[in-house]
Formats: structure tokens, C-alpha cells, sequence
């Protein structure tokens, strides 16, 4: 897995991201770092509220006003995106970078055509007429199998589907061909057969075109049938970041572990699905050691109080303590509920039952 | 679509048949003898009699109502107690003067609140968005006498810019005639532009935090084009139908301000007509007006649905 | 003993819910400082009006003709008008007015709106929607002030009369909300309980209808304040509002005006007057709204 950085198309580093309130600073992610090669795929999981889409909107340049990058760097093609100004950063973006969201609904704006809002994004960037625009749209529509697309871009956007309208945001994300998608959860909000039809279309663009994604989902099946690499996150940190074959394979967080169990499987008895107890801790009242200690059923004292540092290899570093050389020596938690369950073996794990 | 514009049309007929009838009470039903007022306190009996049997005062209301209507509907709205001249031949008289004035307050009033309603949209918490928010709560609570007279006091009386009172017709001097009409088109177009500015403010801060809004960034637009192509006509919307509320709230302050700078308008027509009691006039006056807001009203609905593609389908809301 | 102590600390918790959020709609109010400026001021203002036979320092319709169109000095605050009367008393006694006309008005409209917003609301039907709202469209169609100057024309002038029409004017805008509230609610289950328990529809109006259409008609209210007292200083200005040589803001204005070169202050003070009531009453019901609803924005 080592590469010159030249090999890769993007490359995040040390990344913090936080809100400014009145007050203070609400950091929330906090150190992430992933590298995305050329031509790949890598898909960013997580529940909601882990950091996932914050850090999608850091690399487009989209955070909210009172959002700001505190450190890190975001390379593209070797150049640092985060001292950018708003002006370059306008060039990059939907130019070499594209974006699609979770609503195609609301991400179209209703008093416009759909052709004249992706003839929009192709004449920021290409320097070409009105009619060679239009006709870039009606070949980006046939492109991702838009019927009768010469009609088709004269739509307003509340005339078509649900699945019409995240083929049109595609189209308008590649329509001059981007080197790197972020896709922001693209089929959460569609039916699951047509789900299955985007994620289809995209790994057939994305080999058409030759040019990486980031796809953000909180969707383990979306990871198995798209992602190269996966990177899982949780409370603002990567917290396991390797090949989607290893991850599904040999998980190694007990994080990932729960994701993975809680995915229903078609074989097998039909037993409640396990799910990982509570939710992901407010920014603001983030334990002070491992994050994910409070919900963890392996979690030793020492978890609850000095948070865990990168370990494992290499191709799939894992942040947690059970990883490291320590382990052995931490003291059991007492106290707790799930403190019956202190085997180290993460197979034997018993479900938790919420 | 033509179903929605005959539903309308409909409508509109009804509501005009309700205003005919409040006009008619106005004066026919509440007490007071048209014939009194003509002829005056010395009028003999008999004369007052005559009178009275001529304008058709001895029918029955509803006799009247109808003939009264159906004169209206034939473009005759009556006579002059005054001097008899036809009321139609005085509205056609007036009306272009008040459309004047409407028209470059309107135009004032836009003018302001689009920069002022971006400016503090965009920046906001600025001290530009203060700035605006201030005009804005201000604005609305300046009456137009009120502000016409300050305008007056400062830019004619104390500074001598513009004349303090009066009216030149746009065919004798177009640059004389916009001059003198300036200050009363400003001192009615404030209160209206602080409303207009309020409005923009609020609706264009919910359009900006919208996704296709986002989406806009993402394909590369800078804020510029982000704001005037794509946030500014969808948050115009609201203000238009507000705006078009605001309508009758806005003729009401012509008949003032023409007060206070003497403009031989509407206003001042209507105005004259009620401290002369001079009733064919003032019904005449009060049933334009009337019609003037109800047409805004369709011709708004109209608009809103060319610019909002979604209201074809829905075929209009009610 | 602890079960004592238990129970002082829970009580203020299980505090009545009404009291709380009366609570929290206080504080909200509270923090907003135009509202609580805007509140503070149209006290004072009613204040003033209240005690303006002790606060002014002249009677405002005494004339003084070897005081005419005097400046603003320490005998006459505000100065004096061409008839030699003290302009502060008769602003003072102007508020008395202003108020008066803004109050009464809206509670001639209330009266009249709430009930046939009410009713109309409730029992829908041909009335409600061919006769009363296309009556209010058709008054709504008509400005304001045009209908009220029409109105108090037929009346008579004076003040009284001018009350009485501005408050048939602003009628249509209660009938108007309060039957839209009364749709929205309507519906709802409790009423539908309500019926299907057998109480009278009468009694489901008062006791579950109305309260629910209290908060908007006080937001409604206060603003229909604001714009009563600029239609009865707009009919003052005209000569069909207060009569002379009683005071009122809108015809000390139409005075003033003749006399802007040489005595500007009988016109500034009764405008700055109507600018700073209107303010402050439109300032205070903004903060109502707020304080009721903060999504209403």
C-alpha cells in the first residue's frame, strides 16, 4: 500500500473540523486521515453524526459559515485544498471535483430545468455555447441512461422520479468529467431497487471515466458492492481504515463488529438482529478516553479514560486498545452491565439486545 | 391551466358583486339624503321631491341597486353632484396621475429592498444586516404623512431641492414632472420597501441554507451567480404574493400622500368628493380603486405561476 | 425525612406545565430588547395618556395669542401652534387620543371578527364560504383607509364615528384569522371527543375552540393597534377624525404643515409622536409573536 503521494488523487491529513459558537470551538473531527488512489473507490461508513458528511463538505471547500478547518490538509493532485480561496476553490469544484447529495428532490432547484441547471455547471467551467452546453447535457443524459433525453432536459425537476432525479444530479457531477466524485449517501432516500440502479451506473461511469470516489454511507451493503477501501468512523475518528474484502473478513473494531452483525443475513435462524447499544455521544460530551467506550462491550477501565492510539498494520490500522500490546495488562471494567462479556474473543461476542 | 385562470376570473366577479354592494350601502343605505346635499338646506319640499323622483331615490333599493349596477356595467358611473360632469371622464382624468405616482413609488420601493433585503440576507450579522433590519422595523412604522411631511420639511423647506407641494403633467415636462413627483413617491414607497426588504430578508435566508443551493456551490458557482440566478427568484416568490396582499394597504396611502403634496390624483379626488359629499364620485373613486386591487391580485396569481413551474401541475391553490 | 426532602426537590419539577412554559415565554420575551423597549415605551405612553390632565402643564386647547408660533423654550417645551397653544399638552393629551381611537377600534373589530370568525369557521357551509368570506375579500379589496375615510364620511366626522369605522374596517382580518384557526382546529380529536360526548357546540367553541386562537389574536391585536392609530391620525389629518380645537396627532399635523418654514415644530413633535407610539407598538407585538411561536418569523 505505499505509494508516492503523486500516485494518489486525494490525500486527507490530520484533518480538524470543528463549529464556532458563540463561545467556543465544538470540534468534531477530530485527526482524520485517508488517502484516495486513482480509479479507486473509497467508501467512508458511519451512524449518523459520526463526522462522515462534514468531512465530504471539507473537501469540496462547503462547510457552513460557522464551520472552519482547524488543521490537516486536504491534498488534490498534491495541491492543499484548504488554503484555497473561494475563487480557486470555484474552479475546482464540479469541474475536478463533483458532489451528489442524499436528496436528488431538494438538491435541484424547482424553477429551473434540469437542462438548464446542468448547461449551467458545463458552461462554468467549458467555454462553449449555449446549444453546445445543451448538447453536452442530452450526451451526459444518455450517458447515465436518462430515457428520450432531447425531452428529458427541458423537465422541471418535480416532473421526474426520485431515481430520474439523482441520474440527473449524476449527470450534472460528471458532466465535466471530474477526477474524483464524493457521493453523500446517493440512494439513501430511494427505493432499494433503484438504489441497486445507481450504485450499478456508478461503478460503470467510474470505470467509463476513469476517475475516483469517496462515497459516504452508513450502509455496510453499499460498501460491499462499491468500495476499494473502506474507512469507518465514529465520533469524528477513523477508527478502522483497510480493503472492503479484510474489513468484511477480519473485522477488527468492535465497532465495524457490531456494523457487521447488525446486517441481516439471508441464511441462518431468525434471531433478533443485534444492534449496538445508544448512540453516538454529543460532541460536546465526548468521553475523555476511547470514543466509543461508553458503548463498548469490551470496554477495560483504562478505555473510559486514555484514548486509544493507530494500531494493526499497516494495510489496516485499527484504533483500539484490545490491538495493542497493553491489553493483557488493563484492568477488567467492573461495575457495568456488559462487564459479563470480557472475553477478548470478538467472535463469542453475545448479542446485545437493545 | 385555463381552468385555474377561469376559476379566477370567477372569483373575481363574485368579490367585485360584494364591493359593488358595500359601495351602494355606503351611501344609499346609511342615512343622509342625496337630494338634500345636492340642492342644500334651503331647498323647498317640492323641489327636493322632484329631485328625488328623478335620481330614482323613491324606488326600492334593490330597483336601484340594479339600475345602479347596470349603469356601471354600461362604463356609466353617474354624474357630478357638483357641476355634472361624467365621474368616468374625472377617473379617466385622474387615474394616469395616480399611476404615476404608484408606479415610481413601486419602483423606488423595489429598488431599495432587493439590494438591501440581499445584502442583509448574505452578510448576515453584519452591520450592513443591522443597517437593514433597522431601515426595515423603521420603515414600516412610518406612516406616509408622516414621512411625506419630514420630506417636505427637510429636502424643499429646509435644503430647497424640491418643490414642497404641486404637480406637472408628463406630457408638459417630463424631467419637471418625475422632480416634483419624487418626494411623494418617496414618502410612499418607504413604508412598502421596508416591508419588501423584510420580506426578501427572511426568504432568501431560508432559500440560502437550502440543498439546491449547495448544489449550486458544488458545480462551481461563486455567490454571485449562486444568489441572483438561483436563490433570488425562488425567494422572490413569497414577496411577490405579500407584496400583492400589500396592494390595497399601498393605494390607501396615495389618497394621502396626494394630500400632503397636492397631486390631483385619485386621492385627492376621492378626498374632495367626501368633504363635498359628492357621492357618484366618491362611489366611482372607491369602486376603481377596488377593481385596481382585485386585478393586482389575479395578475399576481398569474405571474407566480410562470415563475413557479410547480404551480401548473397543481393547477393553482385555493 | 429524606422522602421530604425528595419531594421539595421534585415539585418544582412536576411544577404545572402552564406555568412553566409561561416561564420560558416570559424569559424568551425578556430577551428580546426591542420587545422589551417596545413594551416599556408603549407603557410609558399609556401612562402619559392616563395622567395627562396632571402632566401637561397647560391645557391644550387654551389659546394664547400673545404666545403664538413661539420656539420651543422652558415655558413652552415643544413651543407653541398659531393659535398660541402649548404644544406639549396638546401632544400629551393627543396620546389620550391615539390610544383611545387604537383600542377602541380594535375592540369594536374583535368584537364582531371573533364571533363570526368563530362561527363561520365552525359551521362552514354556504354562508361561511359564499357569503362572509367573499364579503371580507370584497372589504379586504377596498384600502383601509379608503373605506374607513368613506365610512366615517357617511358617518359624520368626529371621533367616535372615526372609531367605529376604523374598527368595521379592520374587522375582516379577525374574521379572516380567527376562522383559519378555528379550521385548523376543528378537526382535531379533542373536538371530535367533544361531539361525540354530547356537548353542545356552543360549549366546544368557548371552552376548546377559542382558547386554542388566543395566542394569534393578541399578536393580531396588537399590531391592528399600531395601524388604528395611523388610520385615525391619517382622518384627523383629513378633518373627518378628533374635531377642533380637541388635540389630536394627525390634525396638529395638518396644521403644522402650513407653517413648516416658520414654526416646523408644530408638525415634528405629533409626528415624531405617532413614529415612536407605532414603533413601539409594532416592536412589542413582534416580540409577542416571537415569545408565542419562535418559528412564526
Amino acid at each position: 500500500m505505499k505509494n508516492t503521494s503523486e500516485e494518489y488523487q486525494l490525500q486527507v491529513r490530520g484533518l480538524e473540523v470543528g463549529f464556532n459558537n458563540k463561545k467556543n470551538f465544538t470540534q468534531i473531527l477530530n485527526g482524520v486521515s485517508f488517502n484516495v488512489q486513482k480509479g479507486e473507490t473509497l467508501c467512508i461508513v458511519g451512524e449518523s453524526g459520526c463526522g462522515k458528511s462534514l468531512t465530504s463538505l471539507s473537501i469540496m471547500g462547503l462547510l457552513p459559515e460557522s464551520g472552519g478547518i482547524r488543521s490537516g490538509e486536504i491534498r488534490f493532485e498534491g495541491q492543499d485544498l484548504t488554503n484555497q480561496s473561494m475563487k480557486e476553490m470555484s474552479k475546482i469544484r464540479g469541474n475536478e471535483i463533483s458532489m451528489i447529495f442524499q436528496e436528488p428532490m431538494t438538491s435541484l432547484n424547482p424553477v429551473h430545468t434540469v437542462g438548464k441547471q446542468i448547461a449551467e455547471a458545463v458552461r462554468i467551467h467549458r467555454n462553449v455555447t449555449k446549444k453546445e452546453a445543451y448538447e453536452r447535457v442530452v450526451e451526459m443524459f444518455e450517458l447515465v441512461g436518462i430515457p428520450s433525453p432531447r425531452e428529458r432536459v427541458h423537465n422541471y425537476p418535480h416532473e421526474m422520479s426520485g431515481g430520474m432525479r439523482q441520474r440527473v444530479m449524476i449527470a450534472m457531477a460528471l458532466a465535466c468529467n471530474p477526477k474524483l466524485l464524493i457521493a453523500d449517501e446517493p440512494t439513501t432516500a430511494l427505493d432499494v431497487t433503484i438504489q441497486a440502479q445507481i450504485l450499478d451506473l456508478l461503478n460503470e461511469l467510474k470505470a467509463d471515466l476513469d476517475m475516483s470516489i469517496v462515497m459516504i454511507t452508513h450502509d455496510l451493503g453499499v460498501v460491499s458492492e462499491m468500495g476499494d477501501q473502506v474507512l469507518v468512523m465514529y465520533a469524528g475518528e477513523v477508527i478502522e481504515y483497510t480493503d472492503s474484502r479484510s474489513l468484511f473478513d477480519n473485522p477488527k473494531h468492535p465497532y465495524t463488529q457490531g456494523l457487521i452483525e447488525s446486517i441481516p443475513k439471508l441464511q441462518g435462524k431468525t434471531e433478533e438482529l443485534p444492534v449496538i447499544k445508544g448512540s453516538v455521544p454529543n460532541p460536546d460530551e465526548m468521553p475523555s478516553g476511547c470514543r466509543f467506550s461508553t458503548r463498548c462491550a469490551f470496554a477495560k477501565q483504562e478505555c473510559f479514560v486514555q484514548s486509544p492510539e493507530e494500531v494493526g498494520t499497516e494495510d489496516h490500522p485499527v484504533r483500539c486498545w484490545m490491538y495493542s500490546g497493553e491489553w493483557q495488562k488493563m484492568t477488567p471494567f467492573e461495575g457495568g452491565e456488559s462487564n459479563d462479556n470480557s472475553s477478548s474473543e470478538a467472535v463469542d461476542r453475545q448479542p446485545i439486545r437493545d | 391551466m385555463l381552468s385555474f385562470l377561469l376559476r379566477r376570473a370567477g372569483l373575481m366577479i363574485v368579490i367585485l358583486f360584494f364591493v359593488s354592494i358595500i359601495v351602494f350601502s355606503l351611501v344609499n343605505v346609511l342615512p343622509g339624503d342625496p337630494a338634500l346635499m345636492i340642492l342644500g338646506q334651503e331647498a323647498t319640499d317640492e323641489s327636493l321631491e322632484a329631485l328625488r323622483e328623478d335620481m330614482g331615490l323613491n324606488d326600492p333599493l334593490v330597483m336601484q341597486y340594479f339600475a345602479w349596477v347596470g349603469d356601471l356595467l354600461q362604463g356609466d358611473f353617474g354624474q357630478s353632484f357638483r357641476d355634472n360632469t361624467e365621474v368616468s371622464s374625472l377617473l379617466a382624468e385622474k387615474i394616469p396621475i395616480t399611476l404615476q405616482l404608484t408606479v415610481m413609488s413601486f419602483a423606488i420601493a423595489v429598488l431599495i429592498a432587493i439590494p438591501a433585503g440581499v445584502i442583509s440576507a448574505t452578510r448576515k450579522g453584519t452591520l450592513w444586516d443591522s443597517s437593514a433590519t433597522l431601515f426595515a422595523l423603521s420603515g414600516v412604522s412610518l406612516p406616509p404623512f408622516w414621512l411625506g411631511i419630514l420630506l417636505i420639511f427637510i429636502f424643499a423647506v429646509t435644503l430647497g431641492w424640491f418643490p414642497p407641494s404641486g404637480y406637472v403633467p408628463i406630457t408638459e415636462s417630463v424631467a419637471q414632472s418625475l422632480w416634483y413627483m419624487l418626494l411623494p413617491a418617496v414618502a410612499l414607497g418607504v413604508r412598502l420597501s421596508a416591508e419588501l426588504t423584510r420580506m426578501l430578508r427572511s426568504s432568501l435566508l431560508e432559500v440560502l441554507g437550502s440543498d439546491y443551493i449547495r448544489t449550486g456551490y458544488a458545480k462551481g458557482l461563486l455567490e454571485r451567480a449562486v444568489v441572483y440566478g438561483h436563490a433570488l427568484r425562488n425567494s422572490i416568490l413569497p414577496v411577490i404574493t405579500v407584496s400583492a396582499l400589500q396592494f390595497a394597504a399601498f393605494l390607501g396611502g396615495t389618497v394621502i400622500t396626494e394630500e400632503i403634496f397636492n397631486i390631483p390624483g385619485l386621492g385627492q379626488l376621492l378626498v374632495t368628493s367626501i368633504q363635498t359629499r359628492d357621492f357618484p364620485v366618491l362611489q366611482g373613486a372607491v369602486m376603481f380603486m377596488a377593481l385596481a386591487v382585485i386585478l393586482i391580485n389575479f395578475l399576481t396569481d398569474v405571474l407566480y405561476s410562470i415563475l413557479d413551474p410547480r404551480i401548473k401541475l397543481t393547477g393553482g391553490s385555493q | 425525612m429524606e422522602q421530604s426532602q425528595n419531594l421539595s426537590v421534585q415539585k418544582p419539577k412536576a411544577q404545572n406545565p402552564r406555568l412553566r412554559m409561561l416561564k420560558t415565554m416570559l424569559e424568551r420575551l425578556l430577551q428580546n430588547k426591542l420587545a422589551v423597549f417596545g413594551g416599556v415605551v408603549t407603557f410609558l405612553l399609556i401612562f402619559t395618556a392616563i395622567f395627562a390632565p396632571w402632566l401637561a402643564p397647560h391645557d391644550p386647547t387654551e389659546q394664547n395669542y400673545s404666545a403664538v408660533l413661539q420656539a420651543p423654550s422652558i415655558e413652552y417645551w415643544f413651543g407653541t401652534d398659531n393659535l398660541g397653544r402649548d404644544i406639549f399638552s396638546r401632544v400629551i393629551y393627543g396620546a389620550q387620543v391615539s390610544l383611545q381611537a387604537g383600542l377602541i377600534s380594535v375592540g369594536i373589530a374583535l368584537i364582531i371578527g371573533v364571533p363570526v370568525g368563530l362561527i363561520s369557521g365552525y359551521y362552514r357551509g354556504f354562508i361561511d364560504e359564499y357569503i362572509i368570506m367573499r364579503m371580507t375579500d370584497a372589504m379586504l379589496s377596498i384600502p383601509a383607509l379608503v373605506l374607513a375615510l368613506a365610512l366615517a364620511a357617511v358617518l359624520g366626522a368626529g371621533l367616535t364615528n372615526a372609531m367605529i369605522a376604523i374598527g368595521l374596517v379592520l374587522t375582516p382580518n379577525f374574521v379572516r384569522l380567527i376562522r383559519g384557526e378555528v379550521l385548523a382546529h376543528r378537526e382535531k380529536e379533542y373536538v371530535e371527543a367533544g361531539k361525540a360526548s354530547g356537548i353542545s357546540d356552543f360549549s366546544i367553541i368557548l371552552k376548546h375552540i377559542l382558547p386554542n386562537t388566543i395566542a394569534p389574536i393578541m399578536v393580531q391585536a396588537t399590531l391592528a393597534i399600531a395601524a388604528a392609530i395611523i388610520v385615525e391620525a391619517s382622518l384627523s389629518y383629513l378633518g373627518l377624525g378628533t374635531q377642533p380645537p380637541n388635540p389630536s396627532w394627525g390634525s396638529m399635523l395638518a396644521t403644522g404643515q402650513g407653517y413648516l418654514d416658520s414654526a416646523p415644530w408644530i408638525a415634528l413633535f405629533p409626528g415624531a409622536l405617532i413614529f415612536i407610539t407605532v414603533i413601539s407598538i409594532n416592536l412589542f407585538g413582534d416580540g409577542i409573536r416571537d415569545m408565542l411561536d419562535p418559528k412564526m418569523k
